[in-house]
C-alpha cells in the first residue's frame, strides 16, 4: 500500500498539552534545547507540544522516549482520556476526516473509542473492570458496539480469547486472579474485540517477565498481521520498537526530535538523544 | 372486608400513639415547662435547632418535649414545621465581627486580640458525677444566681465591645491562600433546589450546618486520625449573639434580632508545587446555631477535606459527607427498613428458589 | 411560659405552601416531557419521615384538587399501617374523598405495587420511589450517573446482567426491575414487583415518580413505550407462581402473597387488596393485558 498524501488513517496537528497556567513562552522555553519541560516562568509542565504525524492504514508507528518525554500523553490525548490544551485530530472513518475528533461530544467519542479504536494500558487495571470477569470485560466493549445476544457476545469472547492464548475456562473469572501476562492478554482482546482499524498499546510488555513480554510481542505481531489492523505503540524500550513497528517517532521533553523509519533510526540515528537510546541497545 | 382491614391498620396506629403519649408522661404528672427546657437543656435545644435548620428556642422546646428528648426526632419535627413557614426574606450575611462574644478561643496563638475568653465550657471540668444534681432545689438554684449576679460588674457588662479575628491577623500578613479562581462561589438554598454535585461551596456548608452532628464528628475524626490528611488547628472558636437583618422592600436594612451561633475557623496548611508560589494556609470554616463546639470544629475540617476532593478518602469525597451526615434523611431512610417489604421480598424469593434449583440440576447432572 | 395560643398554625390546603407546589409542578411537566429523566427538586421536609413516601406526598399534595378522589396502597394493601397513616394526613389536610376502589381513585398513590385492575385515562398512578437511580448499583457516584444519563452511556448496566446471567443462570434483578422508557432513559421503577413492569408500557394512565429523600421526579406518559431490560436470547420473566391460586377466590392470574400459619401450613391469597375484595363479591373487575400474565393457565 502506497502511503500517499491524502489516503492517511489518523492524522495528528500540534497536539499540545500543557499541565498549570501557561503562557505563549512555555513552549517556547521549554523542550529538548532546554533540556527541561516545566516552563521556568509559570511553572507549568508541557507534557507534549507541537505534536504532528500522520498515521496510514495497517501501519505500525512507534513512539519512543524516556519517562516524561511525553509519549504516553500523546495516545491519551489521542483515547480522550485526557484533555488537549492545543491541536487537533483527525480519523479518516469518521465523517471522513473532516471533523477534529479532540472537539466531539463525550457520546460522539465514546462511539469512536468504541468502533474505531481500542488501547492497552501498561496497568491492566486501567483497561480493564476487576470487578467483571473477563467475558463481561469483553462483553462491554461487544454492548457498547451494539451486541445484545448472551450467546454471540460469549461466542465472540471464546474467540478473541482463543486469539490471545487466554484459557476459555477462565472466561467467568475476575481478571485480579490472573497473571500480568494473561491480563494483558484480555486486555487486548477486549481492546480489538470490535474490530477497531486502529489500536494504541502503551508500554503493555512494561513489568511483565523477559519470556512472557516475548510471547505478548509475539501475539501482538501476529494479531497486526492477521487482521491488518494500526498501531501507535509507545514504549521505553527500543527492542519492542524495533519488533513492532514500521516507522518510529522519538521524543525527548514533551517534543518529538527525530522520526523516520524503524529500520533507518535503529542504523543511523541523527539526533544526539536518539544516538544516546540506540547505543545504550546496543 | 377491605374497610375491616384498614380499620384494623388505622385502629393499631391510634393505639400506638396513645400508648406512645402514655409513655412519655406515666411516671410524672409534673409537666416540664417549655421556659426549663428551654433555660435547663440549652445545649439540647441548640442542637435540634442546628439540626432543625430553625432558630426558634420556643419550638425546639416544645419538639424536645414532644419527643421526649429524642433530639433526632425533635430536629426532623422542627424541619417540617419550617417548611410550613412562608419565607419572607432572605437575611443578609451576618458578620460574626460583630458578635456579642460570650466564648472566644485560639489554639494556634498564645495571646489574641482580646484574649482568650473560655466563657461556658466542660472543656477544663472533671468529668464527675454531681450527685448533689439530683436534690438540687429552687432555694440552690437562687442563692447560686444572686451570689453570681453579685459579682457581675454592670458597668464592664456594658463596655464590651467586638473584638478583631484571628483570621484577619493572617490575612493582613498575607499568609492566607485566596480562593481559587476555579472555586464556584455561586450563592445557592439546599431548601430550594437539591444539591447537585460537584456542589458549591455555599450548598456544601449550608448541608453541613444542618448535619447531624455525630455524622460530622465521625467523618471529621476518621480524616485527622488516619483516614484522611487533615490536621487543622483551631484559628477561632467563638460562640456569642449576632445581629441579623433584612433588607425592607424599599432597600433599608433592618435589624430583626439576634441569633446564637458557633463559628470555627480551623487553619490548615497547604502545598504549592510551583517554584514561584508559597505553600499558604486556608480556613475551613463552621457556623451552627447555638453553643455547639464539636460540631463547629468538624463542619470546618471537613469544609477542608471536601475542597481538596479524593475519592479514596471519605471526609475528602463530597457526595459521601453530605449524603451521608444528613441525619434527618438517614434516619428516615433506616427506619423504613421496617416497614413490610414482602412484595419485594417475594420477587427476590423466587429468584433465590430458581437459581437454588438450577444448582442442583447442574450438581445432580 | 410560653402561651400556648402563640403556637397555633393554620396550614395551606393539601399541606405545603403555594410556591413549593408550583415549583413541584414544573418539574412534573419537565419529567412528563422528558420520560424517564430524573428531574431534580427542592422536595421540602414533610412531616413524614424520610424513606416512608414524602416523594410520593409531594407529587400527591402538589397535584391534588378537591375534586380528586384518592387511593394509596402499600405492598398492594389499602390497609398497610403506612397507608393508613398517609391516607389520614392527606385526608386531613386536603378534605378530598378517599376510597379502596381502584376503578373511582383518580390518583392512586402506591408503595410497591400497581394495582391489578387496569388503569384508565383520568387516573394519575403516584409511586413512593426509595433509589430513584437505577444505575447506582454500577456507579455510586450521582455527579457520574448524571453524565452516563445525559450520554446514554448504560454498557456498566448492561454488564452488570451479563455478569449476573453468568454467575447465577439468570438475571437475579427481582423488585425494581430496571426498564428502559421512550428507547432513552434506562429508569428505576421503583420496587415494584416484575410482575407489575409489563403494566407500565404503554399504559394508559399517567404515571409520576416521587424520590423525597434522594429530591428526584420523574415521569411516564400515558401510551409510553416502555421495555424491562433484556438480552436477545435472555429474556426478562415475571414471578412463576407455578400454577398456584388464590386459596380464597381460586384465582391464578394475580400476584401472590405466601402465607404462613401458626400450625404449619402455608398456602397464597391475592396481593392487591381491592382486587381480592371484587374478586370476593363476584364482581368482574378488568385486569391489566399482557403477554406475559396471559401464559398463565387458568
Amino acid at each position: 500500500m502506497s502511503n500517499t498524501e491524502d489516503n492517511w488513517l489518523l492524522k495528528v496537528n500540534n497536539l499540545t498539552k500543557i499541565y498549570g497556567d501557561y503562557t505563549e513562552n512555555s513552549i517556547k522555553n521549554t523542550g529538548p534545547e532546554f533540556n527541561s519541560n516545566i516552563c521556568p516562568e509559570t511553572g507549568s509542565i508541557v507534557a507534549c507540544a507541537d505534536i504532528n504525524f500522520e498515521l496510514y492504514p495497517g501501519e505500525v508507528l512507534g513512539i519512543v522516549g524516556e519517562s516524561g518525554s511525553g509519549k504516553s500523553t500523546v495516545v491519551k490525548l489521542l483515547y480522550f482520556d485526557m484533555e488537549q490544551s492545543l491541536g487537533s485530530a483527525f480519523l479518516m472513518p469518521h465523517l471522513d476526516g473532516l471533523s477534529n475528533i479532540l472537539e466531539e461530544s463525550n457520546q460522539k467519542k465514546r462511539w469512536i473509542r468504541n468502533y474505531l479504536m481500542g488501547m492497552v494500558y501498561q496497568n491492566p487495571r486501567d483497561g480493564l473492570n476487576f470487578k467483571f470477569s473477563s467475558g463481561g470485560n469483553i462483553a462491554e466493549k461487544l454492548i457498547m458496539g451494539g451486541n445484545f445476544h448472551v450467546g454471540n457476545i460469549r461466542n465472540r469472547a471464546t474467540d478473541l480469547l482463543e486469539k490471545t492464548e487466554v484459557p476459555v475456562l477462565r472466561m467467568d473469572d475476575k481478571p485480579a486472579s490472573f497473571s500480568g501476562g494473561m491480563q494483558q492478554r484480555v486486555q487486548i482482546s477486549k481492546a480489538i474485540a470490535n474490530n477497531p482499524p486502529l489500536l494504541f498499546l502503551d508500554e503493555v510488555t512494561t513489568g511483565l517477565d523477559v519470556s512472557v513480554q516475548a510471547k505478548v510481542l509475539d501475539l501482538i505481531r501476529e494479531l497486526q498481521q492477521d487482521l491488518g489492523i494500526a498501531m501507535i505503540v509507545v514504549s521505553h524500550d527500543l527492542s519492542v520498537i524495533r519488533m513492532l513497528t514500521d516507522r518510529t517517532i522519538v521524543m525527548k521533553n514533551g517534543r518529538i526530535v527525530e522520526r523516520g523509519l524503524t529500520d533507518q533510526i535503529l542504523q543511523d540515528p541523527q539526533h544526539e538523544y536518539s544516538q544516546l537510546l540506540v547505543s545504550s541497545l546496543l | 372486608m377491605g374497610y375491616v382491614a384498614v380499620k384494623g391498620g388505622s385502629d393499631a396506629i391510634e393505639n400506638s400513639l396513645e400508648l406512645v403519649e402514655f409513655y412519655r408522661i406515666r411516671n410524672s404528672i409534673t409537666p416540664i415547662e417549655i421556659e426549663q427546657i428551654k433555660s435547663q437543656l440549652r445545649l439540647a435545644v441548640d442542637k435540634v435547632m442546628g439540626e432543625g435548620g430553625l432558630f426558634t428556642p420556643d419550638y425546639a422546646a416544645i419538639a424536645l418535649k414532644q419527643a421526649e428528648g429524642e433530639v433526632f426526632e425533635a430536629a426532623f419535627i422542627l424541619r417540617a414545621f419550617r417548611t410550613t413557614l412562608q419565607r419572607r426574606f432572605y437575611s443578609e450575611t451576618i458578620n460574626t465581627r460583630e458578635m456579642f462574644v460570650k466564648r472566644k478561643i485560639s489554639a494556634s496563638f498564645r495571646e489574641i486580640p482580646g484574649g482568650q475568653i473560655l466563657g461556658p465550657t466542660r472543656d477544663y471540668s472533671q468529668r464527675i458525677m454531681d450527685t448533689k444534681k439530683a436534690s438540687e432545689s429552687t432555694s440552690d438554684i437562687q442563692n447560686f444566681l444572686q451570689q453570681f449576679e453579685s459579682k457581675i460588674d454592670k458597668n464592664t457588662l456594658k463596655s464590651i465591645k467586638t473584638y478583631a479575628k484571628v483570621i484577619d491577623l493572617l490575612r493582613e500578613q498575607g499568609l492566607l491562600k485566596p480562593i481559587d479562581k476555579k472555586e464556584n462561589k455561586q450563592l445557592l438554598d439546599i431548601t430550594r433546589e437539591a444539591i447537585k454535585f460537584p456542589a458549591a461551596r455555599s450548598a456544601r456548608l449550608q448541608m453541613l450546618a444542618r448535619a447531624e452532628t455525630g455524622g460530622l464528628m465521625a467523618m471529621g475524626y476518621a480524616s485527622m486520625r488516619g483516614f484522611g490528611s487533615v490536621h487543622p488547628t483551631v484559628g477561632e472558636l467563638r460562640y456569642g449573639s449576632v445581629p441579623v437583618t433584612v433588607k425592607d422592600p424599599s432597600g433599608k436594612l433592618r435589624y430583626i434580632g439576634k441569633i446564637e451561633v458557633t463559628e470555627a475557623e480551623m487553619i490548615n496548611g497547604t502545598s504549592s508545587n510551583k517554584k514561584s508560589e508559597a505553600a499558604l494556609y486556608t480556613i475551613g470554616y463552621g457556623l451552627c446555631f447555638g453553643q455547639n463546639d464539636t460540631k463547629a470544629i468538624c463542619m470546618g475540617i471537613l469544609d477542608t477535606t471536601m475542597r481538596n476532593p479524593d475519592s479514596n478518602q471519605p471526609a475528602n469525597d463530597q457526595e459521601f459527607v453530605l449524603y451521608h451526615t444528613e441525619g434527618i434523611e438517614s434516619m428516615g431512610f433506616t427506619n423504613h427498613l421496617k416497614l413490610p417489604h414482602y412484595v419485594t421480598f417475594q420477587s427476590s424469593l423466587k429468584n433465590v428458589r430458581e437459581e437454588v434449583e438450577r444448582k442442583k440440576e447442574v450438581a445432580t447432572a | 411560659m410560653v402561651e400556648n395560643n402563640k403556637y397555633i398554625n393554620k396550614y395551606n390546603f393539601a399541606f405545603i405552601d403555594e410556591s413549593t407546589k408550583k415549583e413541584i409542578r414544573r418539574k412534573l411537566l419537565k419529567a412528563v416531557a422528558i420520560p424517564g429523566y430524573q428531574v431534580p427538586y427542592s422536595s421540602p421536609e414533610m412531616p413524614i419521615a424520610r424513606g416512608w413516601g414524602t416523594g410520593g406526598l409531594h407529587v400527591t399534595l402538589a397535584i391534588i384538587g378537591k375534586k380528586d378522589i384518592f387511593k394509596i396502597i402499600d405492598q398492594g394493601s389499602d390497609a398497610s399501617v403506612n397507608a393508613c397513616n398517609l391516607r389520614n394526613f392527606v385526608q386531613s389536610m386536603t378534605g378530598v374523598k378517599t376510597t379502596f376502589d381502584t376503578s373511582e381513585a383518580t390518583i392512586i398513590q402506591t408503595r410497591h405495587r400497581i394495582t391489578e385492575e387496569e388503569l384508565n385515562e383520568n387516573q394519575i398512578f403516584v409511586y413512593q420511589v426509595p433509589q430513584p437511580e437505577p444505575l447506582r448499583s454500577v456507579e455510586r457516584y450521582e455527579n457520574k450517573t448524571r453524565q452516563m444519563h445525559g450520554e446514554a452511556d448504560y454498557a456498566k448496566m448492561w454488564v452488570s446482567l451479563y455478569e449476573q446471567f453468568v454467575s447465577h443462570g439468570d438475571i437475579m434483578l427481582g423488585a425494581g426491575y430496571p426498564v428502559k422508557v421512550n428507547n432513552r432513559y434506562i429508569m428505576a421503577p421503583s420496587p415494584i414487583p416484575r410482575w407489575d413492569i409489563p403494566n407500565l408500557n404503554l399504559s394508559k394512565a399517567l404515571h409520576l415518580f416521587g424520590a423525597g429523600r434522594e429530591k428526584r421526579l420523574y415521569a411516564i406518559p400515558p401510551f409510553t413505550k416502555v421495555e424491562p431490560l433484556e438480552f436477545e436470547d435472555i429474556k426478562f420473566h415475571i414471578e412463576d407462581f407455578k400454577g398456584s391460586a388464590c386459596s380464597k377466590t381460586g384465582y391464578k392470574k394475580a400476584f401472590l402473597d405466601e402465607m404462613y400459619y401458626d400450625d404449619g401450613s402455608t398456602n397464597f391469597v391475592i396481593n392487591d387488596s381491592n382486587f381480592l375484595d371484587k374478586l370476593s363479591e363476584k364482581e368482574e373487575p378488568i385486569q391489566h393485558e399482557n403477554k406475559y400474565i396471559n401464559q398463565i393457565e387458568e
